[in-house]
């Protein structure tokens, strides 16, 4: 156990080995675990980032789904309103269309009825007279008689 | 494994010897070919094998390392680079957590200081005689394999963390700060002296401490291995209880490598911590 020159040259590899790992071996080495470290925390941080965004996708996709359900619900609403008061309108129109018609049909009628009352009575005066003539034998004057045959007329 | 001509206290000697180059007094240089001769070379011989073995793992280290390194993607790395990845990060971190100042070169420091002193570590899990008998057929004679049993390589590495406390001592604070630590404290001023003294002893217990427990555990571990193989020259039922031995101790060195490699490379940083505070209360 002889402490010897064999102390010197243990310092001066202990330096050299020292040195060397700090100058070619610790900049690559470390560089790469750096690089990897922050490629890994880039990603977490991405992916959480993903995340939040997907919530608040979902969220607004959420609130976009309400809403047209809400606008559809009010078209419905709004759509169902309006035909049936379309239908009412239709309704009361065909109703007053039908009265009308109902109505100028009795005007019409009542006008031939009148037209053929007339048309009747002239004939029965027509007739009248032709029976009294043959009653009488006689002619009667029609300007003399004229008051009788129209009151005969009248009361038809 | 010890032979019949060799006994016990040979064996063992013979592999606590470390394979010594150096100068005879009459002039020669050579191996030494006895811990006798190892002993007359004096301080300029060198331990071949120590050295060589940590510089040989020490290379082993730097090119794993740096064939990762150079390899290194950002992207989806392989179980190669994950495996090299989790060692730097966990030394990386603790250091980071110790050492709050600013200095690119303690991080990488700590991990080379983990990685080489567990590599030394690991030989010696290797089975004392394989490499040892190996040397022996190519005519080597002494061949310790773990460096770390060596108090010279383990004192060299903490004689260098010791130059850089006091490298970085001076650069923070200066000669005049660095001396003020030294001086003014526990004790009040006019004790200036006497508190020298203790910081000191206190300074110079670092790397003492530091070198000396690393060499400590696995001079121990190494010399119980030295030991349990001892028992595998005896009967049939010495060499059955060397056999569960030898794997129950390798199972706990295991953990003591390991623990004794993570506590050099953070007391490292620890004193590296220390050497930059530069705050009153220390």
């Amino acid at each position: 156990m002889n402490i010897n020159i064999t102390i010197l040259w243990s310092s001066i590899a202990f330096f050299i080995f020292t040195w060397s790992c700090w100058y070619f071996i610790w900049p690559p080495l470390v560089n790469a675990i750096r690089t990897r470290q922050q490629t890994i925390a880039d990603g977490i941080e991405n992916a959480e980032t993903a995340a939040r965004d997907l919530a608040q996708a979902e969220q607004q996709a959420d609130e976009i789904t309400k809403n047209a359900r809400q606008e559809a619900q009010t078209i419905l609403d709004q759509a169902r309103s309006q035909a049936s008061s379309m239908v009412e309108a239709a309704k009361s129109e065909a109703r007053e269309e039908g009265e009308r018609l109902k109505a100028a049909g009795v005007a019409e009628i009542e006008q031939e009825a009148n037209r053929i009352r007339e048309a009747l009575r002239s004939d029965v005066a027509a007739l009248a007279v032709q029976g009294a003539e043959k009653i009488l034998e006689s002619d009667i004057d029609g300007d003399k008689h004229r008051d009788m045959l129209d009151k005969l007329a009248a009361e038809l | 494994m010890a032979t019949g001509e060799v006994t016990s206290a040979e064996y063992i000697e013979h592999h606590l010897s470390n394979l010594t180059y150096g100068r005879m007094p009459d002039g020669t240089w050579q191996f030494a070919h006895n811990p006798a001769e190892a002993a007359e070379m004096g301080f300029w011989a060198i331990h071949v094998d120590s050295f060589a073995w940590s510089l040989g793992l020490g290379l082993v280290f730097l090119l794993t390392f740096g064939i990762v390194a150079r390899r290194a993607t950002s992207g989806v790395p392989g179980m190669f680079q994950c495996a090299i990845e989790m060692i730097v990060e966990m030394i990386e971190e603790i250091a980071r957590d110790i050492f709050t100042y600013k200095n690119d070169y303690i991080a990488p420091m700590a991990v080379t200081v983990f990685v080489w002193v567990f590599l030394m570590n690991l030989m010696d899990l290797v089975p004392v005689d394989w490499i040892p008998h190996l040397a022996t057929l190519l005519g080597i004679h002494y061949m310790r394999i773990v460096p770390t049993t060596d108090v010279n390589v383990t004192m060299g590495m903490a004689l260098f963390v010791f130059a850089m406390i006091l490298f970085f001592s001076v650069w923070k604070k200066g000669v005049g700060g660095f001396l003020a630590e030294l001086s003014f404290h526990p004790f009040p001023k006019f004790l200036a002296p006497l508190n020298f003294v203790l910081e000191a002893v206190t300074l110079l217990t670092k790397p003492l401490s530091l070198g000396l427990r690393l060499f400590g555990n696995l001079y121990a571990g190494e010399l119980i291995f030295v030991l349990i193989c001892l028992l595998f020259s005896g009967g049939i039922v010495l060499t059955l209880s060397g056999v569960v031995l030898q794997w129950a101790w390798a199972a706990f060195h295991v953990l003591i490598i390991t623990l004794q490699a993570f506590i050099f490379s953070i007391l490292t940083v620890v004193y590296m911590s220390q050497a930059y505070d530069t705050g009153e209360d220390h």
